[in-house]
């Protein structure tokens, strides 16, 4: 007898709690039908815009003459911990004779990058900047070395210096 | 024919489970010995994600170091960094601005928070409850958004360094989190009312997979796991740092020692930790969101040992210094590895189905056992 209402209360139990999760569903699918949690993408990808601190990749920033800040100092090539930055540098003859080192190319791979900022933190002349790019696949593998200053560009000459 | 069933029935016999079962949440590989359904033995194979990151560590700086130990447990990325910065931080007598402090410690609790989300996710899933796999991951992304506005990654941040953080919060930080607060305390008691008092899963895991404390103890296997078995093993507790000596929360314990246990002290956890963020979320001070330090940092020789409250447990990080700007040896105690080797005396015996349950209520993550 006593394993009978055992059972049957058992089994009364079970459903009640089956019936009370249920109405946790049913709920949401009552109330919030058409309720959409998850981004449309890519169908939002013209509006979709990411935080301003996303990490997406490192970028170079040029202002509107095509100048940026980087003097070519090598310490983002030290700091990084994937080897995945190159920075070239040329040597340039100014007009009064004196050798300068410049910046030819700034390599960065990022299919090497493990986006720990270290290289952006490290610059001393804050030349380095997260961009929010994140739709980086690519069909070969070199595709992935990008060349971060731009063609002709140039070091931001200082105020009050000529 | 009656003579076949008899010998199966009788015979031991080998099975893999893994490297690419689902239910190992990654590349483990189990190698079972089962009588009929019933589990004989168990035999954790590691080292399918093994990726060297304690030698890796020999030949970096110790800012570099930080990158590296997100992508151990990366659920908990935040504590792991925490780890390797206070240990730096505390070999050279560094001592850091408060802000930073109030910043490490909430990040610290989000990130055990959305840890303990995507374990709730996956034991439902474990046990075919695919429901609270969506609602589990829903209630998880408002943390990653945060993470994601202040820090700029989802999943793996690298946000702390040594002397402090690599960037200051964003200033929608705190309205982020209360109503993150706000909206977590309601739907908590939903994971509840959907999974905690369910008959499958109550039957599937109450009086199951029973860890005693004594086993507890001597497999190491702590966090929550070991707090259901009545380990009191919380280092924020025992050995605070950061800023757990000002909080106020409790430790969770249970004693049964059963799958269930496991699960209720992590339910538990949660809410711990939002009154832990709540407590500390509207007077962050303001101030410097680190210090200065030297480009190149050089401990001093020794040994350092430094340990912290990961979401699965007590992760250790250990570095002896020869006084040069790469540590000399660097050895990592992560919670997974002691954990999984108490799983052939937690399931020997019990079915193989149930293995899955106690799995789940394990919550391993693999690329922290193999490194
Ligand atoms: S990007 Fe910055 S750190 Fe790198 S070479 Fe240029 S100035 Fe130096
Ligand atoms: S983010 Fe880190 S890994 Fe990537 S290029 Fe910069 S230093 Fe190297």
């Amino acid at each position: 007898m006593r394993g009978l209402i055992n059972y049957f209360s058992g089994m009364f139990n079970g459903i009640i709690s089956l019936v009370k999760g249920m109405g946790v569903t049913g709920k949401y699918f009552f109330t919030s039908p058409v309720t959409i949690v998850t981004q449309q993408y890519p169908e939002n990808r013209k509006t979709l815009e990411m935080f301003d601190a996303f990490k997406g990749e490192v970028t170079m920033p040029h202002n509107e003459n095509n100048e940026h800040k980087c003097t070519a100092c090598n310490i983002c090539q030290i700091n990084c911990p994937n080897g995945s930055i190159e920075v070239v540098s040329k040597d340039v003859v100014n007009e009064e004779g004196k050798k300068k080192k410049e910046l030819d190319k700034h390599h960065y791979n990022i299919g090497m990058c493990s986006f720990c900022g270290l290289c952006i933190k490290t610059c001393p002349s804050n030349a380095l900047a997260w961009g929010q790019e994140f739709e980086h696949a690519m069909f070969t593998r070199n595709k992935f070395v990008k060349t971060l200053n731009n063609e002709g560009s140039k070091l931001i000459q200082k105020k009050g210096v000529e | 024919m009656a003579e076949i069933i008899q010998d199966i029935q009788e015979q031991e016999y080998l099975i893999n489970m893994g490297p690419q079962h689902p239910s190992t949440h990654g590349v483990l590989r189990l190698v079972l010995s089962l009588r009929g359904e019933t589990v004989l033995s168990v035999q954790p194979h590691c080292g399918y994600i093994h990726r060297g990151i304690e030698k890796m560590c020999e030949r970096l700086t110790y800012q570099q170091i930080i990158h590296l130990t997100d992508r151990l447990d990366y659920l908990s990325a935040h504590i792991n960094n925490h780890a390797v910065c206070m240990l730096v931080e505390n070999a050279l007598g560094v001592e850091l601005p408060e802000r930073v402090k109030y910043i490490r410690t909430i990040m610290d609790e989000l990130a055990r928070i959305a840890s303990h989300q995507l374990w709730w996710c996956s034991f439902g899933m474990d046990l075919g409850a695919l429901t609270a796999f969506f609602y589990g991951l829903r209630d998880r992304e408002p943390i990653l958004d945060i993470f994601e506005e202040s820090t700029g990654g989802r999943l793996i941040q690298s946000y702390y360094t040594p002397g402090g953080l690599m960037k200051d919060i964003h200033p929608g930080f705190q309205k982020r989190v209360k109503d993150f607060i706000k909206m977590f305390r309601k739907k908590i008691n939903e994971y509840d009312q959907l999974l905690s008092g369910n008959v499958i899963m109550t039957q599937r895991t109450q009086g199951i997979g029973i860890l005693t404390e004594e086993e507890a103890i001597s497999f190491g296997v702590t966090g929550p796991s070991g707090r259901g078995s009545g380990f009191e093993c919380d280092i924020r507790k025992h050995h605070p740092y950061s800023l757990y000596n000002k909080v106020e929360f409790k430790e969770i314990l249970r004693t049964e020692g059963d799958s269930f246990a496991r699960y209720s002290v992590r339910m538990d956890e949660m809410r711990e930790s939002l009154n832990i963020i709540e407590q500390l979320i509207d007077n962050i001070p303001a101030g410097d969101f680190s210090v200065k330090m030297k480009p190149v940092i050089k401990l001093p020789e020794g040994e350092y040992y430094q340990r912290v409250e990961a979401a699965r447990g007590e992760f250790g990080v250990f570095i002896s210094s020869k006084g040069e700007k790469y540590p000399y040896r660097v050895k990592l105690r992560s919670p997974n590895f002691s954990n999984l080797s108490a799983l052939h005396s937690i399931a020997h015996g019990q079915k193989i189905a149930d293995l899955v349950a106690i799995g789940a209520s394990l919550d391993y993550v693999i690329p922290d056992i193999d490194r």
